[in-house]
């Protein structure tokens, strides 16, 4: 047996724990890869009902309950953000589709015009999820994204038939510090979201994030209550939230949705 | 001796149990409170937390015992972290396909586990030292002397500050139109030092071969 304490031993010792542990750990991520990526899916898809109000923050679903309220109650659409037209023969699959996960593809994606909600690019076809009622469409859930405080921001805004009033928000993926930016995730503070309008009079994107306490929606349809401690997580939220009704978001889209056309 | 007896002897059955009780990892060692803190708000948390790192120090344990004897001392540290972050990596992606929204709840104090002195401090103070099978047996039991703290934490937090037990409403809260107040200090982390306080003292008021001399 070589010498415990030799330079050489020591660097091959070294090598092989590194090599058995490598082995260990890719073979269960690459192993669990599939029920993962399921995983997220389906979190998604409960996401999107908690936007639209059709599932109670907190509700312990079985898998199954939310895929059967999700097919029943929603329609996905694709759309040509930058048109806001609905996209055609892109032979993307709806179902699967997340926006996020094309960024890097050039013939998917598109760099950002300058920003300040922190994103790069821009996929080039986005999806939106029809919340469907007794009289058609009642709501379109939108998926929103931009930089945190300490990572990306991913989440659904649910706004009602005039494509104005915020009926519901979450966010599903966050890095914000626990106990401060993480509030964003509490349905308490989501729930300040409900009835307040995204656009003002000339259709400019006008939601902001305040310090201190807005007021009841009727009386301050704009504001929401800040997050003591999260300044940065805030502000991060407002500009985010206006990039994505902007222009550059899916301000034509909504336009369109608005005058009746792309549904 | 018979079969029985060599799977768990005297030795096994001593490295299985003191960390238990006579000790604690948290009542005694006083190691991994900060996990204690995060994660007790509820008792599943606990309870999955309690089993992730039973799962971890039981098989860092035995992992760093078997090659204890061709362990170069001079990267003893860094091998023990090594076998350490890969189990918690593993167990982080076993919870992710099976209890996923958990996992989320639980984010980042899964990955803490390999920070957690309870997994480094066997590894390095007994597995170090000992055979493999008695190193596992200890591993399993100060995960669960450590899990036995974290479900009375999580216990005394989920009941005195929800009125709930494993999400099951014991105490009717008043505004359910019950009488139970809730008290929400015990949703804080500031709570779990008191209760984990608490239970120091009841531990050593029971034994008191535990309390040091001045």
């Amino acid at each position: 047996m070589p010498k415990l304490d030799s330079t050489r031993y020591t660097i091959l010792f070294a090598a092989a724990v590194c090599v058995v542990c490598a082995l260990l750990v890719s073979v269960s991520a690459v192993g669990l890869a599939s029920r993962q990526e399921e995983n997220a899916r389906l979190y998604r898809q409960k996401n999107v009902l908690l936007a639209a109000g059709l599932v109670e923050p907190g509700a312990d679903l079985p898998a199954a309950e939310i895929v059967r309220i999700f097919d029943a109650s929603i329609d996905i659409g694709l759309i040509d953000l930058a048109t806001g037209r609905k996209a055609e023969g892109t032979g993307i699959d709806p179902k699967s589709y997340d926006p996020r996960k094309v960024r890097n593809d050039p013939a998917l994606s598109r760099a950002a015009p300058p920003n300040s909600a922190g994103l790069l690019r821009l996929p080039n076809t986005g999806v939106v999820y029809y919340v469907k009622g007794a009289g058609g469409v009642e709501q379109v859930v939108l998926p929103i994204e931009g930089g945190g405080m300490w990572g990306m921001l991913s989440g659904f805004i649910a706004l009602d038939r005039d494509g104005n009033t915020v009926r519901g928000l979450t966010f599903y993926e966050q890095k914000e510090t626990p106990g401060l930016g993480s509030e964003i995730a509490n349905p308490k503070w989501q729930a300040l979201w409900r009835g307040r309008k995204a656009y003002d009079g000339n259709f400019a994107p006008k939601l902001a994030v305040i310090k201190g306490t807005a007021g009841p929606p009727e009386k301050d349809p704009h504001r929401v209550d800040g997050l003591s401690g999260a300044t940065i997580t805030s502000n991060a939220v407002s500009r985010l939230v206006n990039f994505w009704f902007s222009e550059q978001g899916y301000g034509p889209y909504l336009k369109l949705f608005r005058e009746g056309g792309a549904a | 001796m018979t079969a029985s007896e060599a799977i768990l002897g005297k030795a096994e059955r001593h490295a299985l149990v003191t960390p238990v009780l006579d000790n604690n990892p948290i009542g005694v060692q006083v190691l991994g409170i900060c996990s204690a803190l995060a994660v007790t708000t509820r008792l599943d948390k606990a309870l999955v937390m309690a089993i992730a790192v039973t799962i971890v120090t039981a098989f860092a344990n035995l992992a760093v015992s078997l090659v204890r004897n061709h362990t170069p001392g001079s990267i003893r540290i860094i091998v023990q972290l090594t076998i350490i972050a890969s189990l918690v990596i593993v167990v982080d992606q076993f919870l992710k396909a099976y209890l996923f929204e958990l996992s989320l709840e639980l984010s980042v104090f899964i990955g803490l586990i390999i920070t957690n002195c309870i997994v480094m401090g066997r590894a390095e103070g007994y597995a170090m030292a000992n055979p493999p099978w008695l190193s596992f047996l200890d591993g399993i039991g100060n995960g669960l002397g450590y899990g036995l703290v974290l479900i009375l934490v999580a216990l005394a937090r989920e009941l005195f500050g929800a009125g709930r037990v494993f999400g099951v409403q014991v105490l009717p809260l008043v505004q359910d139109g019950g009488w139970y107040e809730p008290n929400g200090l015990m949703l804080l982390a500031p709570s779990a030092l008191f209760i984990v306080a608490l239970l120091i003292w009841a531990l050593r008021t029971w034994k008191p071969a535990l309390q040091e001399k001045d």
